[in-house]
């Protein structure tokens, strides 16, 4: 036993950790070069990168800028680098890079979609950057969902106002018949009373008003929308409601009360066992042999339905594996304390459970925006739809690099910040552990 | 499982027990399922009164105080706290819920709030009481329980006896009349176990209600005015300190005692 004793005298003093390390060399040696695996396979991505850059980066920028049609392009290239081979020719987004944004929308017009992108992002940055942004703003988001499509669609200003009087009238039916009616009877009333208010009477008073105050801004058609802009203007509905949807689908899908519960999971599962381009076809197509002729149901508003619906069916699922993943002892804690359920709900369970599937719900947003090309299907000019026509043109018959290239680049860049912006957002509400 | 917690005197000026009758449980049952795990409990619990509910695992002493504050609901029989019936009223749920603080073994705090916002959240929303007042309560009891200056931390960062006492801080603020324990110090490392004991001796010597589910035997015998053991979803035996401790009647409670006590 005593050969095994020790007792130490001394304590150890802090050392620098070895050179090979830290650093640079250490930081290569770590990550590139660890081993003789790794450095074949460093060694050899390194060459793919090579080879595929080495092709990619001269047709990009040793490229024709200012050409009228493809063969212009070519004989260009010919002249300038004695080939057409491995040259872009960009000529087709110069001259028609309007179009591809702004689809057929009246060119003088172009400042009002100008200005709901710029009306958008300021009414996101409270939802985004909550703490950065004056107080204020929230009533200019508020107002946004009335803004934007008067903007963009034109005509009277009476009509949004009268589309907001509804949920004016919503809340306050419910204010009213809660004392009186009780609460179900309230909630009731304020489902239908907003929707007997849009089918039946919004409309007429709109109008009444009008011509009386007639205030308003040239109207656009909705088969002048397209482009990119029109990506953007579904992908932005989509987005926006499909969350609010896909949480109270979760939350319905756990429900105990039967019917609820039913209704949710039959919804969902529905949803999620179609593909999304049979819902377009419904919307653009079926959807004229249920509603009575003669009855003008836009087909961008049937899209945006179509698209919101389907959003919401995999956002439900995706913030459901977030409330999943919540220990029980959340639900009791809250219990405990005397919250109710829809206290519980919004101040400890969907915090967290939204904060846990941050990056599902990002990746469905990222989707749906990307599922918006599928619109071209049915008949409407979005990007894709554009590029066809483009081609269609005998000017530009045969060029396909450029324009997905281009539009490529465009969806690169949107969804490229929202995963970038889901970093962030993780980064921020992460709180130890 | 120490036997020994607290090396001080405990003030017993304030521990008084009362005739008014706290908590009053009669002839209840309760199944999971088919699973009858509370059988025929009449319990009846006056303010004041500081119980400790020991038993082997599964015996139900979770669910019996679980039971009390309406987390799980119970079959037959009736639960009577302060003076209010629970049934499946969800007001009476709400009232008793806001009256009755509860503790966890694994504290259940809420991640995403700082120490601060766990306190104040129920004082705020279901007391409606204004924020800088809740804030004035929360810090007051943060102070109590000797961790004001964790305040704005998550409760990520603070060790698990420091979470267990924002738990206790937490369920203080909503100024409860009884207090329930389920093995708060179950999930420490026994150099926090004392620092938890230690403020749970401090609500006891307040003249707090409380009914703690516990091993910490010590606790028991210097705290608790009632020891109760269960067994098999019933209540066994029920005594005083000195006489469970010392003089247990039942073989069940000898060789708890024995296993618990021993080795
Ligand atoms: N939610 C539940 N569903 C079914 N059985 C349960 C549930 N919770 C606990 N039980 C069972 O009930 C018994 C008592 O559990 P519990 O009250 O947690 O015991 P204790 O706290 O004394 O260890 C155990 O046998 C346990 O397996
Ligand atoms: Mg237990």
């Amino acid at each position: 036993m005593s050969d095994q004793a020790f007792v130490r005298t001394e304590m150890l003093p802090e050392k620098e950790p070895p050179a090979s390390t830290v650093g640079i060399v250490g930081w290569l040696r770590e990550n590139l070069f660890s081993g003789w695996f790794n450095s074949i396979l460093t060694v050899v991505a390194l060459g793919f990168i090579y080879y595929v850059l080495s092709g990619l980066v001269p047709w990009v920028f040793q490229s024709v800028w200012n050409a009228d049609s493809l063969n212009e392009c070519r004989e260009i290239m010919t002249e300038t680098w004695g080939s057409t081979h491995g040259h872009a020719c960009w000529g087709v987004v110069n001259e028609r890079w309007l179009q591809l944004l702004y689809g057929f929308y009246p060119d003088h017009l172009y400042w009002r979609v100008n200005l709901a992108l710029v009306l958008t992002l300021v009414a996101l940055a409270p939802v985004l950057f909550a703490e950065q942004s004056p107080r204020q703003l929230w009533y200019l988001t508020a107002a946004y969902p009335f803004l934007m499509p008067w903007l963009l669609w034109g005509g009277s200003i009476w009509g949004p106002i009268m589309v907001a009087a509804g949920f004016a009238i919503g809340y306050l039916g419910y204010r009213i018949l809660v004392p009186v009616a009780g609460g179900l009877v309230a909630i009731i009333a304020a489902f239908a009373l907003p929707i007997i208010w849009w089918l039946f009477l919004a409309g007429g008073v709109a109008g009444a008003i009008d011509s009386v105050i007639p205030i308003g801004i040239e109207a656009v058609e909705s088969r002048k929308f397209g482009g990119f802009m029109l990506a953007v203007l579904l992908g932005i509905v989509a987005i926006g409601c499909s969350l609010p949807i896909g949480i109270v689908l979760a939350l319905g899908r756990q429900s105990d009360l039967f019917i609820v519960k039913t209704l949710c999971v039959g919804f969902i599962e529905f949803i999620r066992g179609v593909p999304l381009i049979t819902l377009l076809f419904v919307a653009s197509l079926l959807l004229n042999l249920f509603l009575p002729p003669g009855t003008n149901f836009d087909i961008i508003l049937r899209v945006m339905i179509m698209m919101t619906l389907f959003a919401a069916a995999y956002m439900a699922e995706v913030i459901r594996g977030g409330l999943a993943a919540l220990p029980k002892g959340q639900y009791e804690g809250a219990d405990s304390l005397g919250l109710n359920y829809w206290q519980a709900q919004r101040l400890i369970i969907m915090p967290q459970a939204l904060k846990i599937s941050i990056p599902g719900i990002v990746s469905t947003f990222i989707g749906i925006f990307k599922d918006t090309t599928l619109v071209s299907i049915i008949g409407l000019f979005d990007v894709i739809g554009l590029s066809n026509a483009i081609r269609a043109d005998t000017a530009w018959n045969g060029i396909y690099w450029e324009l997905f290239a281009f539009i490529a680049f465009l969806f690169f860049i949107v969804c490229f910040s929202m995963s970038r912006y889901s970093m962030y957002l993780e980064r921020k509400l992460h709180t130890g552990h | 499982m120490s036997e020994l917690m607290t090396d001080r005197e405990i003030d017993r000026s304030k521990m008084h027990v009362s005739d008014n009758v706290a908590i009053e449980i009669t002839n209840m049952n309760k199944w999971y399922g088919s699973f009858h795990v509370l059988r025929d409990i009449n319990l009846t619990v006056n303010e004041g009164e500081r119980i400790v509910i020991a038993g082997p695992s599964g015996s139900g002493k979770s669910t019996l105080i679980r039971c009390i504050n309406r987390l799980e609901e119970h079959q037959q029989g009736s639960i009577v706290v302060d003076g209010t019936e629970l049934t499946s009223d969800l007001k009476n749920i709400d009232k008793i819920r806001s009256e009755v603080g509860m503790c966890f073994q694994h504290f259940n705090l809420f991640p995403h709030l700082t120490i601060l916002e766990n306190c104040t959240l129920a004082p705020i929303w279901v007391r409606k009481t204004p924020r800088k007042e809740a804030e004035e309560t929360a810090m007051h009891f943060l102070e109590k329980v000797k961790i004001p200056e964790q305040a704005d931390k998550y409760p990520g960062q603070l060790s698990g006896g420091q979470q267990q006492r924002v738990a206790i801080a937490r369920s203080l603020c909503m100024r409860p009349r009884i207090m329930l324990f389920d093995e708060p110090t179950s999930a420490l490392d026994p150099e926090m176990i004392k620092e938890v004991l230690d403020t749970m001796i401090e609500l006891a010597e307040e003249g707090m209600t409380m009914l703690c589910v516990t091993h910490e035997m010590g606790f028991a015998r210097q705290v608790a005015n009632r020891v109760i053991f269960m067994d098999a979803g019933q209540i066994v035996e029920q005594n005083e300190p000195e006489e469970f401790f010392n003089n247990p009647k039942s073989d069940r409670t000898k060789l708890f005692l024995s296993q618990i006590l021993g080795h």
